[in-house]
């Protein structure tokens, strides 16, 4: 049974966080995040759940209570967003290296400097390699639906990582959207109880957690943690099946849209993606094959995939709202032509970098992407690769 | 002739402030400008703006300003202070940004009484994120992650930063003041003005905390807000000289 509602995405996660009903929940308030543990601190305090609300001084705190409460073999939960997410980064490592499956409500916003409150990728785009899992979601919905799945996919005894749940600032954590709820007791019994197979105070295995590991064990450590990356991808698939059975609503390690004759298509992340969709209906009116690929698991990336999924189209353009400042691409560019080297050679692929610190991306805006597509596929020459999308010169 | 009894400070940039009506914030911006034209300071002094709703206090002070990460001006300070130690530095900083996630930078500029100024705002709330509890809420204070007031069991005590600072070797000037009164106005006043002679006089390390309000996040009227203030934060920050060292060699 489910329940039709409307709520902001933040709302939605907060109610995502309620009915999982978490041991303890460590957070520190930042703009876009905030209303997720401001919700979730008025459900505490009305008797709705039983958590542990822990308001610590800052978001270094924040990661370091969640990371001694899950080893204590607490499930754990918290939300931040852009300067917060970076001054959890030297606990973001130790979590997930720790094997500890904290969940995280990621809400994507432009790091500073300069500062700004607005929407990109770059807090979480920056974290890509901390070795936690990273699920994007489109809308509400997905936010939602995400956040539930990822206490599975962390938890889950091949995996044992860290998960965020990256959304929008603003477009999808402040916008009011139809959204489907599961039922209290479906979503209970879904993430079921967190057992680990260690942790600390059980007096029959006594451990240590987090200890030195020098030049003879360091390497293995990572190794194992490289393994349990790996393995998360087909328990990501697992647990969006099982997902399925219980809403219908169908989740992959990515969105194919209109894939199937596409010749030229858009690999872009979250909320854009529904513009995009509505450029595509647009030119798909006018006989064009535009297709998009929406990225979900972005951590583990979906390299064979990804590969196969883009090998019939002739020209592709990546879309990153995060600057790279490698002086060739961004982050999502990097990923996905490396996963097309080998495996799906000589489609034609440039980048765009759109949206930094919030810039609107309109219909129209992704509408020039796609021209330049068909200009690359009539001309067959590819011109500059790493570009930019409504920026002043 | 006609005689000016009343004009903007020089230091005091000539826009309007974006503070909620009935904020101290902007009375409190006014008594640091009216003390860096007094002390003839505006062209040596360098100002750092924090996160909270002093966010754009750059935009509010006509000398130069820099703004650091939340939590952080203290150290800030202390790097420009220590490149330039001719010239005056001061932080403008809520409680959140003083006593929460950047009580260490606050500390430490204390215990190595580093020679800068900070004008330390508690309104005993975040405003900027919309009112979650600080470190200095009141216990019983409602807050939109106390929704039914702060709980020692959950939330701990409220913490005193200027008595804190005041134990430290390090710390040379510290009061505490309020602009709930002309009075008060005219003490904190004096207040920042002595703060800054401290460090004109390299002596080290002031501070001034300011009780404030946020009428805003505490649901009430900004008349309302001042009572408050009195009856509930007063009692618990009593006003004062914590730290006085000035008059001795440092
Ligand atoms: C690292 C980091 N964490 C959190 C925030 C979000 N944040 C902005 S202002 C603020 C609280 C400000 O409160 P306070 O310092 O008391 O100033 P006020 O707004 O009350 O004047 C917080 C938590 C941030 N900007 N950076
Ligand atoms: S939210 Fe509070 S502190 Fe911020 S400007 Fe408004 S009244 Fe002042």
């Amino acid at each position: 049974m489910s329940k039709r509602d409307r709520l902001s995405g933040n709302e939605a996660v907060s109610v995502a966080m309620r009915q999982i009903n978490p041991d303890v929940v460590a957070a520190f308030p930042i703009t876009p995040s905030t209303e997720v543990p401001q919700y979730f601190a008025s459900f505490v305090a009305n008797g709705m759940v039983d958590t542990e609300f822990v308001p610590v001084e800052s978001e270094h705190s924040a990661m370091s209570a969640c990371i001694g409460a899950q080893a204590a073999g607490a499930r754990t939960m918290t939300a931040t967003s852009a300067n917060g997410l970076a001054l959890m980064w030297e606990m973001l490592y130790i979590a997930a290296s720790s094997k500890l499956p904290i969940t995280l409500a990621a809400v994507n916003r432009a790091l500073s400097g300069p500062i700004n409150i607005n929407n990109d990728h770059s807090d979480t785009m920056g974290a890509r390699d901390s070795g936690w899992i990273q699920i994007y979601g489109e809308n509400n919905q997905e936010a939602y639906d995400n956040f539930i799945q990822a206490v599975r996919i962390g938890e889950h005894p091949d995996v044992m990582l860290p998960v965020m749940d990256c959304y929008d600032g603003f477009i999808t954590s402040h916008a009011v959207e139809n959204i489907e709820l599961l039922d209290d007791d479906a979503v209970k019994k879904f993430v079921g109880e967190y057992n680990p197979g260690e942790s600390l105070l059980n007096r029959k295995n006594p451990i240590s957690v987090g200890p030195l590991d020098t030049v003879t064990h360091y390497f293995e450590h990572k190794r194992i943690q490289a393994e349990a990356m790996k393995n998360a991808k087909q328990v990501i698939l697992d647990v969006a099946e099982e997902f399925e059975k219980l809403t219908g609503r169908k989740y992959g390690l990515f969105e194919e849209y209109m894939m199937d004759d596409a010749e030229v298509a858009i690999v872009i992340i979250n909320s854009t993606a529904g513009t995009a969709k509505e450029t595509i209906k647009g030119l798909r009116a006018k006989g064009i094959k535009a297709g998009l690929i929406k990225i979900r698991v972005f951590r583990p990336f979906p390299v064979e995939e990804i590969a196969k999924a883009l090998s019939k189209v002739k020209a592709v353009a990546i879309m990153d709202k995060c600057d790279g400042f490698n002086a060739a691409g961004g982050p999502l560019f990097n990923e996905v032509t490396s996963a097309l080297y080998g495996r799906a050679d000589g489609i034609k692929a440039i980048n765009y970098i759109y949206g930094l610190g919030g810039r609107d991306v309109s219909v129209q805006d992704i509408a020039t992407v796609y021209d330049r597509l068909l200009d690359i596929v009539n001309t067959g020459n590819i011109g500059e690769v790493y570009n930019y999308l409504g920026v002043r010169e | 002739m006609m005689e000016t009894i009343f004009e903007r400070p020089k230091a005091l940039a000539d826009v309007p402030f974006h503070y909620c009506p009935g904020c101290t914030h902007g009375i409190v911006h006014r008594l640091i400008a009216e003390v860096i034209d007094e002390l003839g300071i505006e062209g040596d002094t360098i100002g750092v703006a924090p996160v909270g709703c002093a966010v754009f206090a750059y935009n509010y002070f006509n000398c130069d300003m820099q703004e650091a990460a939340h939590g952080r001006a203290p150290a800030v300070a202390t790097g420009i202070k220590r490149a330039n130690p001719e010239n005056i530095i001061f932080t403008y900083q809520g409680d959140g940004d003083l006593a929460a996630i950047g009580t260490a930078e606050t500390v430490h500029a204390a215990t190595r009484s580093e020679n800068i100024t900070i004008i330390f705002l508690n309104n005993a709330i975040y405003g900027m994120t919309g009112g979650q509890m600080a470190p200095t809420s009141l216990v019983g204070q409602v807050t939109q992650t106390t929704p039914y007031g702060r709980k020692v069991e959950m939330q701990g005590y409220p913490i005193r930063m200027s008595e804190m600072l005041a134990t430290l070797e390090g710390s040379s000037f510290i009061k505490r003041c309020s602009v709930d009164s002309i009075k008060n106005i005219n003490d904190t006043r004096a207040s920042i003005k002595k703060a800054f002679q401290c460090q004109i006089d390299k002596k080290g390390f002031s501070m001034v905390e300011v009780l404030s309000t946020c009428p805003t996040n505490w649901g009430l009227s900004p008349a309302e807000s001042m009572d408050w203030l009195r009856d509930n934060m007063m009692p618990y920050y009593p006003l004062g000289v914590y730290k006085d060292v000035t008059g001795g060699d440092r």
